[in-house]
Protein backbone atom coordinates (compact mmCIF):
# COMPACT_ATOMS: atom_id res chain seq x y z
CA UNK A 1 0.00 0.00 0.00
CA UNK A 2 2.71 2.11 0.82
CA UNK A 3 4.59 1.58 -2.49
CA UNK A 4 1.44 2.13 -4.42
CA UNK A 5 1.08 6.10 -2.64
CA UNK A 6 4.45 6.65 -3.85
CA UNK A 7 3.80 5.49 -7.09
CA UNK A 8 0.54 7.79 -7.00
CA UNK A 9 2.60 10.42 -5.76
CA UNK A 10 5.55 10.42 -8.60
CA UNK A 11 2.80 10.25 -10.97
CA UNK A 12 0.89 13.42 -9.95
CA UNK A 13 4.24 15.01 -9.34
CA UNK A 14 5.46 14.41 -12.80
CA UNK A 15 3.18 17.04 -14.50
CA UNK A 16 3.72 19.39 -12.19
CA UNK A 17 7.45 18.84 -12.82
CA UNK A 18 7.34 19.24 -16.34
CA UNK A 19 5.46 22.05 -16.51
CA UNK A 20 6.96 24.16 -14.05
CA UNK A 21 10.28 23.25 -15.35
CA UNK A 22 9.87 23.36 -19.25
CA UNK A 23 7.91 26.22 -19.61
CA UNK A 24 8.33 28.41 -16.39
CA UNK A 25 11.73 28.18 -14.99
CA UNK A 26 14.25 27.04 -17.56
CA UNK A 27 12.91 29.12 -20.01
CA UNK A 28 12.69 32.32 -17.79
CA UNK A 29 16.75 31.36 -16.85
CA UNK A 30 17.31 30.81 -20.40
CA UNK A 31 16.24 34.34 -21.35
CA UNK A 32 18.70 35.66 -17.95
CA UNK A 33 21.23 33.91 -20.31
CA UNK A 34 20.76 35.18 -23.31
CA UNK A 35 20.52 38.27 -21.95
CA UNK A 36 24.14 38.57 -20.53
CA UNK A 37 25.76 37.03 -23.67
CA UNK A 38 27.66 39.74 -26.34
CA UNK A 39 27.76 38.42 -29.99
CA UNK A 40 31.61 38.95 -30.50
CA UNK A 41 30.84 37.66 -34.61
CA UNK A 42 29.26 34.87 -36.35
CA UNK A 43 28.16 32.08 -33.24
CA UNK A 44 30.99 33.42 -31.29
CA UNK A 45 29.46 35.25 -27.74
CA UNK A 46 31.06 36.24 -24.48
CA UNK A 47 29.36 36.92 -21.32
CA UNK A 48 28.86 40.46 -20.54
CA UNK A 49 26.42 42.97 -19.12
CA UNK A 50 26.73 45.31 -21.57
CA UNK A 51 22.77 45.08 -22.48
CA UNK A 52 22.04 46.06 -18.90
CA UNK A 53 24.50 48.71 -19.47
CA UNK A 54 22.87 50.18 -22.30
CA UNK A 55 19.50 49.94 -21.28
CA UNK A 56 20.25 51.87 -17.88
CA UNK A 57 22.59 54.55 -20.06
CA UNK A 58 20.51 54.89 -22.76
CA UNK A 59 18.11 58.39 -21.88
CA UNK A 60 15.05 56.80 -23.67
CA UNK A 61 14.60 53.44 -22.63
CA UNK A 62 15.04 54.37 -18.94
CA UNK A 63 12.78 57.59 -19.45
CA UNK A 64 10.19 54.58 -20.53
CA UNK A 65 10.99 52.14 -18.00
CA UNK A 66 10.05 54.71 -15.09
CA UNK A 67 7.08 56.13 -17.01
CA UNK A 68 5.92 52.59 -17.28
CA UNK A 69 6.56 52.04 -13.60
CA UNK A 70 4.70 55.17 -12.37
CA UNK A 71 2.41 55.13 -14.68
CA UNK A 72 1.53 52.00 -13.82
CA UNK A 73 1.12 52.69 -10.16
CA UNK A 74 -1.12 55.39 -10.85
CA UNK A 75 -3.21 53.86 -12.81
CA UNK A 76 -3.80 51.08 -9.82
CA UNK A 77 -4.02 54.19 -7.49
CA UNK A 78 -7.11 55.68 -9.48
CA UNK A 79 -9.06 52.00 -10.17
CA UNK A 80 -8.37 51.53 -6.04
CA UNK A 81 -10.09 55.06 -5.94
CA UNK A 82 -12.87 54.19 -8.35
CA UNK A 83 -13.60 50.44 -7.47
CA UNK A 84 -13.98 51.15 -3.77
CA UNK A 85 -16.99 53.07 -3.65
CA UNK A 86 -18.72 50.92 -6.38
CA UNK A 87 -17.70 47.71 -4.74
CA UNK A 88 -19.24 49.24 -1.06
CA UNK A 89 -22.54 49.92 -2.59
CA UNK A 90 -22.59 46.31 -4.49
CA UNK A 91 -21.44 44.57 -0.84
CA UNK A 92 -23.86 46.88 1.64
CA UNK A 93 -25.70 48.99 0.49
CA UNK A 94 -27.88 46.76 -2.49
CA UNK A 95 -29.48 44.30 -2.14
CA UNK A 96 -31.12 40.40 -3.00
CA UNK A 97 -31.37 40.83 -6.80
CA UNK A 98 -30.10 44.13 -7.25
CA UNK A 99 -27.23 43.02 -5.73
CA UNK A 100 -26.43 40.03 -7.95
CA UNK A 101 -27.25 41.73 -10.97
CA UNK A 102 -24.22 44.44 -10.18
CA UNK A 103 -22.15 42.30 -9.59
CA UNK A 104 -22.54 40.33 -12.60
CA UNK A 105 -22.71 43.50 -14.64
CA UNK A 106 -19.11 43.98 -13.27
CA UNK A 107 -18.06 40.78 -14.73
CA UNK A 108 -19.40 41.54 -18.45
CA UNK A 109 -16.21 43.53 -19.53
CA UNK A 110 -13.91 40.40 -18.29
CA UNK A 111 -15.50 38.18 -21.16
CA UNK A 112 -15.13 40.26 -23.56
CA UNK A 113 -11.71 40.31 -25.33
CA UNK A 114 -9.29 43.20 -24.29
CA UNK A 115 -9.09 43.92 -28.08
CA UNK A 116 -12.84 44.59 -28.71
CA UNK A 117 -12.66 47.26 -25.37
CA UNK A 118 -9.67 48.59 -26.83
CA UNK A 119 -11.61 49.28 -30.31
CA UNK A 120 -14.88 50.45 -28.34
CA UNK A 121 -12.71 53.20 -26.60
CA UNK A 122 -10.94 54.19 -30.12
CA UNK A 123 -14.66 55.07 -31.85
CA UNK A 124 -15.92 56.58 -28.59
CA UNK A 125 -12.43 59.13 -28.49
CA UNK A 126 -11.08 59.56 -32.24
CA UNK A 127 -11.54 62.81 -33.93
CA UNK A 128 -14.69 61.53 -36.10
CA UNK A 129 -15.96 59.46 -32.49
CA UNK A 130 -18.94 60.11 -30.92
CA UNK A 131 -17.98 62.20 -27.89
CA UNK A 132 -16.30 64.66 -30.42
CA UNK A 133 -19.61 64.67 -32.44
CA UNK A 134 -21.53 65.24 -29.35
CA UNK A 135 -19.38 67.91 -27.96
CA UNK A 136 -20.00 69.59 -31.36
CA UNK A 137 -23.66 69.14 -31.29
CA UNK A 138 -23.53 70.97 -27.73
CA UNK A 139 -21.98 73.72 -29.02
CA UNK A 140 -18.92 73.00 -26.79
CA UNK A 141 -16.39 72.54 -29.59
CA UNK A 142 -16.57 74.24 -33.30
CA UNK A 143 -14.18 71.53 -34.52
CA UNK A 144 -13.87 67.75 -34.33
CA UNK A 145 -11.88 67.28 -31.18
CA UNK A 146 -9.21 64.57 -31.12
CA UNK A 147 -9.53 62.44 -28.15
CA UNK A 148 -7.28 59.76 -28.83
CA UNK A 149 -3.36 59.10 -28.61
CA UNK A 150 -2.17 61.01 -24.95
CA UNK A 151 -1.52 59.51 -21.62
CA UNK A 152 -5.31 60.11 -20.75
CA UNK A 153 -7.02 58.43 -23.08
CA UNK A 154 -4.53 55.60 -22.23
CA UNK A 155 -5.22 55.94 -18.76
CA UNK A 156 -9.08 55.71 -19.27
CA UNK A 157 -8.34 52.18 -20.88
CA UNK A 158 -6.05 50.75 -18.28
CA UNK A 159 -8.24 51.78 -15.68
CA UNK A 160 -11.45 50.21 -17.59
CA UNK A 161 -9.50 46.79 -18.61
CA UNK A 162 -8.55 46.20 -14.88
CA UNK A 163 -11.35 47.15 -13.35
CA UNK A 164 -13.06 44.11 -12.57
CA UNK A 165 -10.30 42.84 -10.77
CA UNK A 166 -10.23 45.20 -8.30
CA UNK A 167 -14.19 45.06 -7.96
CA UNK A 168 -14.60 41.38 -7.18
CA UNK A 169 -12.14 41.02 -4.12
CA UNK A 170 -13.39 44.19 -3.12
CA UNK A 171 -16.65 43.36 -2.80
CA UNK A 172 -16.10 39.73 -1.60
CA UNK A 173 -13.84 41.34 1.34
CA UNK A 174 -16.38 44.12 2.49
CA UNK A 175 -19.15 41.62 2.59
CA UNK A 176 -17.58 39.61 4.70
CA UNK A 177 -17.91 42.50 6.92
CA UNK A 178 -20.30 42.77 9.76
CA UNK A 179 -23.02 45.26 9.37
CA UNK A 180 -23.17 45.49 13.40
CA UNK A 181 -19.60 46.39 13.64
CA UNK A 182 -19.71 49.08 10.70
CA UNK A 183 -23.48 49.98 13.69
CA UNK A 184 -21.14 50.00 16.59
CA UNK A 185 -18.42 52.13 15.55
CA UNK A 186 -21.21 54.78 14.69
CA UNK A 187 -22.73 54.27 18.36
CA UNK A 188 -19.64 54.92 19.72
CA UNK A 189 -19.45 58.34 18.19
CA UNK A 190 -17.58 57.82 15.25
CA UNK A 191 -18.15 60.11 11.85
CA UNK A 192 -18.50 58.30 8.40
CA UNK A 193 -14.84 59.42 8.11
CA UNK A 194 -13.80 57.95 11.15
CA UNK A 195 -15.37 54.57 10.55
CA UNK A 196 -14.16 54.40 6.94
CA UNK A 197 -10.71 54.96 8.33
CA UNK A 198 -11.09 52.66 11.27
CA UNK A 199 -13.09 49.89 10.39
CA UNK A 200 -14.02 49.70 6.88
CA UNK A 201 -10.62 49.96 5.07
CA UNK A 202 -8.58 47.77 7.42
CA UNK A 203 -11.30 44.89 7.06
CA UNK A 204 -11.21 45.42 3.66
CA UNK A 205 -7.07 45.63 3.09
CA UNK A 206 -6.81 41.51 2.28
CA UNK A 207 -8.80 42.72 -1.19
CA UNK A 208 -7.17 45.81 -1.68
CA UNK A 209 -4.05 43.92 -2.03
CA UNK A 210 -4.66 41.35 -3.75
CA UNK A 211 -6.54 43.57 -5.74
CA UNK A 212 -3.89 46.49 -6.53
CA UNK A 213 -0.95 43.38 -7.14
CA UNK A 214 -3.30 42.10 -10.71
CA UNK A 215 -3.91 45.37 -11.28
CA UNK A 216 -0.18 46.50 -11.51
CA UNK A 217 0.64 43.60 -13.09
CA UNK A 218 -1.95 43.57 -15.84
CA UNK A 219 -1.42 47.14 -16.47
CA UNK A 220 2.68 46.81 -16.36
CA UNK A 221 2.10 43.97 -18.95
CA UNK A 222 -0.50 45.54 -21.08
CA UNK A 223 0.93 46.26 -24.68
CA UNK A 224 -2.17 46.64 -26.69
CA UNK A 225 -3.69 49.87 -24.39
CA UNK A 226 -0.80 51.66 -24.81
CA UNK A 227 -0.29 50.92 -28.42
CA UNK A 228 -3.49 51.76 -29.59
CA UNK A 229 -4.46 54.69 -27.54
CA UNK A 230 -1.31 55.93 -26.42
CA UNK A 231 0.18 58.50 -28.07
CA UNK A 232 3.96 58.80 -30.26
CA UNK A 233 4.90 59.76 -26.51
CA UNK A 234 3.39 57.72 -24.17
CA UNK A 235 5.94 54.25 -25.08
CA UNK A 236 5.07 51.86 -23.12
CA UNK A 237 8.04 49.40 -22.22
CA UNK A 238 6.45 45.58 -23.26
CA UNK A 239 6.79 47.74 -26.48
CA UNK A 240 9.91 48.31 -26.54
CA UNK A 241 10.38 44.21 -26.16
CA UNK A 242 7.86 43.67 -28.87
CA UNK A 243 10.55 45.95 -31.08
CA UNK A 244 13.64 44.68 -29.76
CA UNK A 245 12.26 40.88 -30.63
CA UNK A 246 9.93 41.15 -33.56
CA UNK A 247 11.00 44.48 -35.27
CA UNK A 248 14.91 44.54 -34.99
CA UNK A 249 15.36 41.00 -33.88
CA UNK A 250 18.04 42.24 -31.05
CA UNK A 251 16.96 39.04 -28.62
CA UNK A 252 19.97 39.70 -26.68
CA UNK A 253 18.59 43.79 -25.68
CA UNK A 254 15.13 42.40 -25.85
CA UNK A 255 15.66 39.59 -23.37
CA UNK A 256 17.60 41.86 -20.83
CA UNK A 257 14.26 44.54 -21.15
CA UNK A 258 11.87 41.40 -20.20
CA UNK A 259 14.29 40.49 -17.21
CA UNK A 260 14.30 44.36 -15.99
CA UNK A 261 10.24 44.32 -16.59
CA UNK A 262 10.42 40.84 -14.31
CA UNK A 263 12.62 42.01 -11.61
CA UNK A 264 10.49 45.64 -11.68
CA UNK A 265 7.37 43.58 -11.29
CA UNK A 266 8.25 41.32 -8.72
CA UNK A 267 10.16 43.95 -6.54
CA UNK A 268 6.82 46.07 -6.48
CA UNK A 269 4.64 42.85 -5.92
CA UNK A 270 7.09 41.83 -2.98
CA UNK A 271 6.92 45.37 -1.23
CA UNK A 272 3.57 45.31 -1.50
CA UNK A 273 3.35 41.75 0.34
CA UNK A 274 6.01 42.90 2.62
CA UNK A 275 4.59 46.29 3.95
CA UNK A 276 0.67 44.70 4.39
CA UNK A 277 2.73 41.67 5.91
CA UNK A 278 0.54 38.96 3.68
CA UNK A 279 2.26 36.14 1.14
CA UNK A 280 1.72 35.30 -1.96
CA UNK A 281 -0.93 32.18 -0.96
CA UNK A 282 -2.97 34.11 0.97
CA UNK A 283 -3.24 36.78 -1.50
CA UNK A 284 -3.54 34.85 -4.83
CA UNK A 285 -4.81 31.45 -3.79
CA UNK B 1 -24.96 52.73 3.52
CA UNK B 2 -26.36 50.04 6.19
CA UNK B 3 -29.38 50.36 6.30
CA UNK B 4 -30.05 50.56 9.50
CA UNK B 5 -27.42 54.08 9.58
CA UNK B 6 -29.42 56.89 8.53
CA UNK B 7 -28.14 59.05 5.54
CA UNK B 8 -29.29 62.16 4.04
CA UNK B 9 -31.39 62.39 1.14
CA UNK B 10 -28.58 64.48 -0.70
CA UNK B 11 -25.51 62.07 -0.27
CA UNK B 12 -27.70 58.93 -0.78
CA UNK B 13 -28.69 60.72 -3.91
CA UNK B 14 -25.07 61.69 -5.27
CA UNK B 15 -23.84 58.26 -4.07
CA UNK B 16 -26.52 55.98 -6.32
CA UNK B 17 -25.45 58.80 -9.06
CA UNK B 18 -22.15 57.67 -8.97
CA UNK B 19 -22.57 54.39 -9.26
CA UNK B 20 -24.74 54.58 -11.98
CA UNK B 21 -22.39 56.61 -13.84
CA UNK B 22 -19.72 53.69 -13.30
CA UNK B 23 -21.74 51.16 -14.86
CA UNK B 24 -22.32 53.56 -17.60
CA UNK B 25 -18.79 53.85 -18.19
CA UNK B 26 -18.70 50.48 -17.74
CA UNK B 27 -21.06 49.62 -20.81
CA UNK B 28 -20.55 52.37 -22.97
CA UNK B 29 -17.61 51.08 -25.26
CA UNK B 30 -19.21 47.77 -25.87
CA UNK B 31 -22.39 49.48 -26.58
CA UNK B 32 -20.93 51.28 -29.25
CA UNK B 33 -19.09 48.56 -30.71
CA UNK B 34 -22.16 46.67 -30.98
CA UNK B 35 -24.33 49.44 -32.27
CA UNK B 36 -22.16 50.45 -35.23
CA UNK B 37 -21.99 46.33 -36.24
CA UNK B 38 -25.04 47.97 -38.23
CA UNK B 39 -24.19 50.96 -39.64
CA UNK B 40 -24.21 51.21 -43.28
CA UNK B 41 -21.26 53.13 -43.88
CA UNK B 42 -17.37 52.29 -44.56
CA UNK B 43 -16.11 53.64 -41.19
CA UNK B 44 -17.64 52.79 -37.79
CA UNK B 45 -18.35 56.08 -36.88
CA UNK B 46 -20.95 59.21 -37.17
CA UNK B 47 -22.79 59.91 -39.29
CA UNK B 48 -25.34 57.07 -39.12
CA UNK B 49 -25.87 56.29 -42.70
CA UNK B 50 -28.91 53.74 -41.55
CA UNK B 51 -29.29 50.06 -40.20
CA UNK B 52 -28.16 47.26 -42.26
CA UNK B 53 -26.92 43.48 -42.01
CA UNK B 54 -24.50 43.23 -44.70
CA UNK B 55 -21.60 43.30 -42.10
CA UNK B 56 -22.79 39.89 -41.19
CA UNK B 57 -24.35 38.52 -44.09
CA UNK B 58 -23.11 40.75 -47.00
CA UNK B 59 -21.90 38.81 -50.03
CA UNK B 60 -19.89 41.59 -52.21
CA UNK B 61 -17.80 44.51 -51.94
CA UNK B 62 -17.68 46.61 -50.65
CA UNK B 63 -19.60 45.70 -47.62
CA UNK B 64 -18.24 41.28 -46.87
CA UNK B 65 -19.49 40.42 -44.05
CA UNK B 66 -18.26 38.38 -41.43
CA UNK B 67 -20.00 35.00 -42.36
CA UNK B 68 -18.33 35.49 -45.98
CA UNK B 69 -14.80 36.99 -44.69
CA UNK B 70 -12.16 33.80 -45.39
CA UNK B 71 -9.39 35.05 -43.11
CA UNK B 72 -11.62 36.00 -40.57
CA UNK B 73 -13.14 32.49 -40.36
CA UNK B 74 -9.81 30.91 -40.55
CA UNK B 75 -8.81 32.93 -37.76
CA UNK B 76 -11.75 32.06 -35.42
CA UNK B 77 -11.23 28.11 -36.04
CA UNK B 78 -7.79 28.95 -35.30
CA UNK B 79 -8.53 30.50 -31.97
CA UNK B 80 -10.81 27.63 -31.33
CA UNK B 81 -8.44 24.63 -31.83
CA UNK B 82 -6.10 26.62 -29.63
CA UNK B 83 -8.51 27.37 -26.82
CA UNK B 84 -9.59 23.67 -26.79
CA UNK B 85 -6.03 22.37 -26.76
CA UNK B 86 -4.99 24.81 -24.00
CA UNK B 87 -8.05 24.21 -22.18
CA UNK B 88 -7.73 20.18 -22.25
CA UNK B 89 -4.24 20.45 -21.51
CA UNK B 90 -4.64 23.35 -18.48
CA UNK B 91 -7.32 21.37 -17.02
CA UNK B 92 -5.84 17.65 -17.26
CA UNK B 93 -2.47 19.42 -15.46
CA UNK B 94 -4.62 21.72 -13.04
CA UNK B 95 -6.56 18.10 -12.15
CA UNK B 96 -3.44 16.45 -10.82
CA UNK B 97 -1.60 19.82 -9.08
CA UNK B 98 -4.54 19.95 -6.97
CA UNK B 99 -5.01 16.40 -5.78
CA UNK B 100 -1.08 16.71 -5.68
CA UNK B 101 -1.18 19.72 -3.11
CA UNK B 102 -4.46 18.36 -1.52
CA UNK B 103 -3.37 14.89 -0.51
CA UNK B 104 0.01 14.85 0.13
CA UNK B 105 2.26 16.75 2.49
CA UNK B 106 5.85 16.14 1.35
CA UNK B 107 9.69 18.50 2.12
CA UNK B 108 9.44 21.90 0.19
CA UNK B 109 5.36 21.45 -0.89
CA UNK B 110 5.30 25.62 0.29
CA UNK B 111 8.24 26.41 -2.22
CA UNK B 112 6.33 24.40 -4.96
CA UNK B 113 3.01 26.24 -4.54
CA UNK B 114 4.45 29.65 -4.70
CA UNK B 115 6.47 28.00 -8.07
CA UNK B 116 2.65 27.61 -9.17
CA UNK B 117 1.53 30.57 -8.51
CA UNK B 118 3.92 32.66 -10.27
CA UNK B 119 3.00 32.65 -13.46
CA UNK B 120 0.03 34.58 -12.47
CA UNK B 121 2.58 37.64 -11.83
CA UNK B 122 4.89 37.27 -14.82
CA UNK B 123 3.72 40.07 -17.60
CA UNK B 124 1.93 37.84 -20.05
CA UNK B 125 4.92 39.37 -22.74
CA UNK B 126 7.82 37.81 -20.34
CA UNK B 127 6.33 34.52 -20.59
CA UNK B 128 5.66 34.91 -24.50
CA UNK B 129 9.41 35.65 -24.92
CA UNK B 130 10.76 33.06 -22.55
CA UNK B 131 9.03 30.48 -24.32
CA UNK B 132 10.29 31.80 -27.59
CA UNK B 133 14.02 31.79 -26.64
CA UNK B 134 14.00 28.48 -24.89
CA UNK B 135 12.30 27.17 -27.99
CA UNK B 136 14.49 28.52 -29.81
CA UNK B 137 17.63 27.31 -28.08
CA UNK B 138 16.50 24.00 -28.27
CA UNK B 139 15.81 24.01 -32.46
CA UNK B 140 19.34 25.55 -32.41
CA UNK B 141 21.35 23.12 -30.61
CA UNK B 142 19.68 20.17 -32.29
CA UNK B 143 20.44 21.78 -35.92
CA UNK B 144 24.29 22.29 -34.05
CA UNK B 145 24.04 19.14 -32.76
CA UNK B 146 22.21 16.59 -35.32
CA UNK B 147 21.33 18.97 -38.15
CA UNK B 148 17.70 18.12 -37.84
CA UNK B 149 15.69 21.42 -37.81
CA UNK B 150 12.50 20.71 -35.79
CA UNK B 151 9.69 23.06 -37.64
CA UNK B 152 7.22 23.04 -34.21
CA UNK B 153 9.86 24.56 -32.01
CA UNK B 154 9.26 28.03 -34.19
CA UNK B 155 7.20 30.27 -33.58
CA UNK B 156 3.78 28.88 -34.38
CA UNK B 157 0.85 27.42 -33.04
CA UNK B 158 2.42 25.10 -31.13
CA UNK B 159 4.53 27.60 -29.16
CA UNK B 160 1.26 29.27 -28.79
CA UNK B 161 -0.59 26.81 -27.33
CA UNK B 162 1.98 26.30 -24.94
CA UNK B 163 2.84 29.70 -24.05
CA UNK B 164 -0.88 29.76 -22.99
CA UNK B 165 -1.26 26.37 -21.10
CA UNK B 166 1.82 27.65 -19.27
CA UNK B 167 -0.30 30.35 -17.28
CA UNK B 168 -3.85 29.27 -17.70
CA UNK B 169 -2.56 26.16 -15.94
CA UNK B 170 -2.30 28.31 -12.62
CA UNK B 171 -5.77 29.14 -12.73
CA UNK B 172 -7.37 25.87 -14.04
CA UNK B 173 -5.34 24.38 -10.56
CA UNK B 174 -6.50 27.35 -8.52
CA UNK B 175 -10.16 26.35 -9.66
CA UNK B 176 -10.02 22.80 -9.32
CA UNK B 177 -8.20 23.12 -5.32
CA UNK B 178 -10.93 25.38 -4.04
CA UNK B 179 -13.89 22.51 -4.78
CA UNK B 180 -11.42 19.77 -3.90
CA UNK B 181 -11.00 20.95 -0.65
CA UNK B 182 -14.52 21.12 0.34
CA UNK B 183 -14.37 17.37 -0.33
CA UNK B 184 -15.68 15.06 2.57
CA UNK B 185 -12.81 12.43 2.44
CA UNK B 186 -14.47 9.83 4.34
CA UNK B 187 -16.58 9.32 1.13
CA UNK B 188 -14.09 8.07 -0.45
CA UNK B 189 -13.10 5.95 2.51
CA UNK B 190 -16.17 4.13 2.18
CA UNK B 191 -15.74 3.30 -1.33
CA UNK B 192 -13.11 1.67 -0.38
CA UNK B 193 -14.29 -0.05 2.57
CA UNK B 194 -17.03 -0.78 0.28
CA UNK B 195 -14.07 -2.83 -1.60
CA UNK B 196 -13.17 -0.59 -4.45
CA UNK B 197 -9.76 -0.24 -5.40
CA UNK B 198 -7.93 3.53 -4.99
CA UNK B 199 -8.38 4.48 -8.53
CA UNK B 200 -12.10 3.45 -8.80
CA UNK B 201 -12.68 5.48 -5.92
CA UNK B 202 -11.13 8.50 -7.02
CA UNK B 203 -13.34 7.72 -10.56
CA UNK B 204 -16.96 7.00 -9.09
CA UNK B 205 -16.93 9.47 -6.08
CA UNK B 206 -14.37 11.86 -6.15
CA UNK B 207 -14.48 12.79 -10.03
CA UNK B 208 -18.03 13.16 -10.03
CA UNK B 209 -18.22 15.55 -6.92
CA UNK B 210 -15.57 17.82 -9.00
CA UNK B 211 -17.50 18.16 -12.12
CA UNK B 212 -18.92 21.27 -11.48
CA UNK B 213 -15.19 23.01 -11.13
CA UNK B 214 -14.20 20.77 -14.15
CA UNK B 215 -16.35 22.35 -16.57
CA UNK B 216 -15.49 25.52 -14.98
CA UNK B 217 -12.39 25.29 -15.55
CA UNK B 218 -12.60 24.20 -18.80
CA UNK B 219 -14.59 27.20 -19.88
CA UNK B 220 -12.72 29.80 -18.11
CA UNK B 221 -10.05 28.41 -20.16
CA UNK B 222 -11.51 28.43 -23.07
CA UNK B 223 -12.66 31.98 -22.61
CA UNK B 224 -8.82 33.38 -21.68
CA UNK B 225 -7.02 31.48 -24.39
CA UNK B 226 -9.54 33.16 -27.19
CA UNK B 227 -8.77 36.14 -26.01
CA UNK B 228 -5.38 35.73 -24.83
CA UNK B 229 -3.56 38.88 -26.63
CA UNK B 230 -0.04 39.20 -24.83
CA UNK B 231 1.61 36.04 -24.79
CA UNK B 232 0.66 35.42 -28.11
CA UNK B 233 1.72 38.15 -29.93
CA UNK B 234 4.98 37.08 -29.27
CA UNK B 235 4.48 33.67 -30.12
CA UNK B 236 2.71 33.70 -33.46
CA UNK B 237 3.50 32.70 -36.72
CA UNK B 238 1.84 32.46 -40.06
CA UNK B 239 -1.59 31.11 -38.70
CA UNK B 240 -2.84 34.14 -36.76
CA UNK B 241 -5.79 33.41 -33.98
CA UNK B 242 -8.53 35.82 -33.70
CA UNK B 243 -7.11 38.57 -31.64
CA UNK B 244 -4.00 39.07 -33.77
CA UNK B 245 -6.11 39.21 -36.86
CA UNK B 246 -8.03 41.88 -35.56
CA UNK B 247 -5.37 43.17 -34.38
CA UNK B 248 -3.50 43.51 -37.53
CA UNK B 249 -6.75 44.64 -39.36
CA UNK B 250 -7.21 47.13 -36.46
CA UNK B 251 -4.11 48.75 -36.90
CA UNK B 252 -4.58 49.25 -41.13
CA UNK B 253 -8.24 51.17 -39.71
CA UNK B 254 -10.92 49.97 -39.04
CA UNK B 255 -14.44 48.93 -40.99
CA UNK B 256 -17.82 47.56 -39.17
CA UNK B 257 -17.06 44.03 -40.15
CA UNK B 258 -14.45 43.88 -36.96
CA UNK B 259 -17.84 45.67 -35.04
CA UNK B 260 -19.68 42.89 -36.33
CA UNK B 261 -16.69 40.59 -35.40
CA UNK B 262 -17.14 41.50 -31.70
CA UNK B 263 -20.47 41.49 -31.48
CA UNK B 264 -20.37 38.16 -32.29
CA UNK B 265 -17.57 37.57 -29.88
CA UNK B 266 -19.41 39.05 -27.11
CA UNK B 267 -22.62 37.28 -27.86
CA UNK B 268 -20.53 34.17 -27.96
CA UNK B 269 -18.66 34.60 -24.56
CA UNK B 270 -21.74 35.85 -22.64
CA UNK B 271 -23.79 32.58 -23.46
CA UNK B 272 -20.90 30.54 -22.74
CA UNK B 273 -20.57 32.72 -19.20
CA UNK B 274 -24.16 32.36 -18.92
CA UNK B 275 -24.70 29.21 -19.33
CA UNK B 276 -21.90 28.19 -17.02
CA UNK B 277 -23.45 30.10 -13.96
CA UNK B 278 -26.73 28.85 -15.10
CA UNK B 279 -25.45 25.46 -14.32
CA UNK B 280 -23.38 26.30 -11.41
CA UNK B 281 -26.72 27.86 -9.51
CA UNK B 282 -28.01 24.57 -10.66
CA UNK B 283 -25.91 22.01 -8.78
Amino acid sequence: MRAQARIGFILLLMPLILWLGLLIIIPHIDMFLISIRERISFGVYETSLTHYQKALTEPLYLRTFWRTAVMSVLATVITLLIAFPVAYYIAKMARGRLQQVLFLLCLIPFYVSELVRTFGWMILLRETGIISHLLQWAGLADQPVEMLYNDAAMMVGLVYTSMLFMVVPLVTTLESLDDSVVEAGYDLGGTGLSVLREIIIPHAMPGIVSGCIVVFMLSLGNYLTPTMLGGKDSLWFTEMIYNQFIVRSNWELGAAFGFMLLVLSSVIVWGMLRLTGRTLQETLG
Amino acid sequence: MIPTIPRSRSFRLIYGTYVLLFFLYLVLPLAVVATFAFNNSQFPSLPWEGFTWNWFFGEERPQIGVFHERGILRAVGTSAFVALCVATLSVCVGTTNAFLFNRYEFRGKGLLYVLMLLPLVIPGIVLGISVLVFSSTLANGLWDLAQIDLQFLRPGLLLVILGQFSFITTIATLVISARLQKFDRTLEEAALNLGATQLVAVRTVTLPFLAPALIGAIVVAFLMSFENFNTTLMLVGSDAPLTIAMFDRLKEGSTPLLNAVSLLLMLGSSLLALGLILFQRGR
